[in-house]
């Protein structure tokens, strides 16, 4: 089984509609999983059928029992994320400024306050209308990306694909180069890269690839829009060259992208000529890589 | 100060392309701050000019041991609710990074045997031009604590600029560090784009910022110029469309350089206007 | 000497986890007595950050010399690793806990540095 992850550092380069072109691509010979839990965008063009949900929680949120608090004022006092509130005869937590840390749960002197679970998002296993399943996640506001979601994702999706016998997994990684996109990358044969020809995109791609180097996977990049600037797509393709990356295709500044999301479809259903066939070329270029490996 | 977030669901809408040129626009007629709190990326900077005024180091209170004081018992270990502290027999490592600054540790080591140090955390860059301050709050690399980096962000605005208008460009997504900024902030511009990811993405942000309970209003970025699902949405819903900024190729070329959209683009241009009113309003009816 | 492998089943032939603090168990082989044994490692996912150093402290706490897995630890385990002295090698292959171990004793694997 191998898994192929789509990142991007920045957002908005098109790393979710690329992700959809490869899985439409393969069908059923792959599962999906969307690891951008912040913003996660798969399901509005694979969707069919919600398998299973479940309810997830990470870390710790402190609750005061109102019977026992004495209003003496310590934990206000302690607290080092102003997190409790003073009603008029007892102390409230505010869910959005705890941390969790359970400094105010030791010091209280009436055992008023106890450590509950935190809920953080939703998960769920989902059929899809390429004939197999899609394994996603939604953080709730003021959720905690921490990984942790994603690794949950990621796991499920390979037990998925051990019990459907399929060869690949398609991810759609996390945004950013923080814990989140560690954690979608975490186990990739080969991290594809989606960038476009800005001055961000490409201080991002710097720091993701430097992120690869260092877990030792292999990449390949897709430059969006590139005719947007041509000197910024030529620092690219020459940033590419230095670090060994190859560079699979370009797409130019295409209207279709934005049709094709708009009417739910993934790119290479809602234009089965050219793009079809470049990113069925693209797909050939990356199982090569990865099975050179 | 009245402090506006621009955010959005998801990355790459057009929070930064907003809030730069939003920022420019009415610093030409008084003193405005802009602010980037995407600490982890920050990039409004590429839009700046003018005087680099005062780089500070900010710095975040981490734990150290005083080791003939330890008696190993483990207590600071097992409360550490954030994995930051391990044992190795009789040894005490701390993980700076992974620490939420909570003193759960100091406050119940019974030999008093940790003290706090500070660490830094990131830096803080103000840049002068003219009537407009701008300051970049910016996370080192291999920090994960966005969050404490953000607070002390609005406490250095609070004591160090004086503009009456501040512009606060957003992390994306809905998570703790948009949570951090948008709750120091008066207003909300959420910006989004018409395609279902859009929408998708503008109803989670619209969810956040009510829990949050502060008032908003919503630009469309890449805007088609159609009857489209973030217009039916905004009808739907009840909330105020401020402005809609047009699908061009131009705009994007002029944003790939890092150059001022609102100076060559007449269409934008009269967008920024419309939002610029909106901040005037808002002022007006603060005072 | 005993060698501890990241894999995601508790048997000699389960497959190598490329991730270490993440790991679900651990596979622990002992070179004098030749016997397999495992480390439950599931409680640590319960943790949302610094699983890490959590995980490289049940390997240390179980008397481990040396540790093989797939990416290399992270820093933070990197750490607890070498002051516990223990060493660290990377394999990329999918393959069984026991095949690893059998390319760490013939020196095919790679040591790893942070």
């Amino acid at each position: 089984m191998k898994e192929v992850v789509v990142i991007s550092g920045k957002g908005g380069t098109g790393k979710t509609t690329i992700t959809a072109a490869l899985a439409y691509h393969l069908q059923d010979r792959c599962i999906v999983a969307d690891c951008d839990v912040d913003a996660a965008d798969m399901h509005l063009i694979f969707s069919n059928k919600t398998l299973e949900k479940r309810k997830f929680f990470s870390g710790k949120e402190a609750v005061v029992n109102r019977d026992l608090c004495k209003n003496c004022g310590l934990c206000q006092e302690k607290c080092r994320f102003d997190a409790i509130i003073s009603l008029s005869n007892y102390k409230k937590v505010d869910p959005l400024s705890c941390e969790g840390c359970g400094l105010c749960y030791h010091i209280c002197p009436y055992n008023a306050i106890t450590m509950v679970d935190r809920l953080v998002g939703d998960f769920y296993i989902s059929d899809i209308r390429t004939n197999t399943k899609m394994v996603h996640a939604k953080l709730l506001p003021g959720g905690e990306n921490s990984g942790k979601l994603v690794a949950e994702v990621k796991k499920e999706s390979r037990l998925q694909a051990e019990k459907m016998q399929k060869n690949f997994i398609i991810v759609d990684g996390s945004p950013g180069i923080g814990c989140p996109v560690i954690s979608s990358l975490s186990g990739a044969d080969i991290a594809l890269l989606v960038t476009e020809p800005t001055m961000s995109a490409l201080h991002d791609l710097k720091r993701v690839v430097e992120l690869l180097k260092k877990f030792q996977i292999p990449s390949a990049c897709i430059i969006n829009k590139s005719d947007l600037n041509n000197n910024i797509s030529a620092e690219i393709k020459e940033f590419l060259l230095e670090n060994e990356i190859s560079l699979l295709t370009e797409f130019t500044y295409n209207k279709n992208f934005i049709h094709a999301v708009k009417s739910g479809q993934a790119i290479n259903e809602y234009d089965p000529f050219y793009t079809k066939e470049t990113i069925a070329e693209v797909w050939n270029q990356l199982e090569r890589i990865i099975n050179k490996k | 100060m009245y402090k506006i977030a621009v955010a959005s669901g998801k990355g790459g809408t057009g929070k930064t392309t907003v809030s730069t040129n939003l920022s420019h626009y009415l610093a030409q007629t008084q003193a405005v701050l802009l602010a980037d709190m995407d600490v982890e990326e920050p990039d409004s900077h590429i839009f700046m000019q003018g005087q680099l005024w005062q780089e500070k180091k900010v710095y975040k209170e981490v734990p150290t041991l005083i080791e003939d004081k330890c008696i190993a018992c483990g207590k600071c270990k097992e409360v550490c609710a954030f994995n930051a502290i391990t044992m190795l027999g009789k040894r005490v490592l701390f993980f700076n990074e992974l620490c939420h600054s909570c003193y759960s540790c100091i406050e119940l080591c019974p030999v008093q045997a940790i003290e706090m140090k500070p660490q830094k955390l990131g830096l803080f860059t103000q840049i002068n031009d003219k009537n407009l301050t701008f300051l970049e709050a910016r996370l080192d690399i291999g920090q994960e604590q966005a969050v404490p980096l953000i607070k002390q962000s609005f406490d250095f605005i609070a004591e160090n600029i004086p503009a009456e208008i501040g512009i606060i460009d957003s992390p994306p997504g809905s998570s703790c560090p948009v949570v951090e900024t948008v709750k120091n902030c008066d207003f909300v511009f959420l910006v989004t784009e018409p395609s279902p990811f859009g929408l998708n993405d503008l109803r989670i942000a619209v969810e956040t910022v009510k829990l949050l309970k502060k008032d908003f209003a919503i630009i469309i970025n890449k805007d088609d110029g159609e009857e489209n699902i973030i217009r039916d949405y905004c009808t739907k819903e009840n909330l105020e469309l401020l402005a809609a900024i047009p699908e061009k190729q131009s705009i994007a070329e002029l944003y790939s350089k890092g150059s001022l959209i609102y100076q060559s683009d007449a269409d934008f241009l009269a967008e920024i206007e419309k939002i610029a009113e909106k901040v005037t309003t808002l002022m007006r009816r603060k005072r | 000497m005993k060698i501890a492998v990241s894999t995601v089943g508790i048997e000699k032939d389960s497959k190598l986890e490329p991730r270490f603090g993440r790991a679900d168990y651990f596979v622990v082989y002992d070179t004098e007595t030749k016997e397999y044994s495992h480390i439950d490692n599931k409680e640590v996912q319960e943790t949302a950050h610094g699983a890490g150093p959590q995980t490289s402290q049940k390997v240390f706490d179980a008397g481990v010399n040396v540790v093989l897995t797939g990416n290399g630890p992270g820093k933070n385990a990197f750490q607890v690793l070498e002051a516990g002295n223990i060493e660290m090698f990377i394999c990329k292959e999918d393959i069984s806990a026991e095949e690893v171990i059998s390319k760490y004793l013939n020196n095919e694997l790679e040591a790893f540095k942070n």
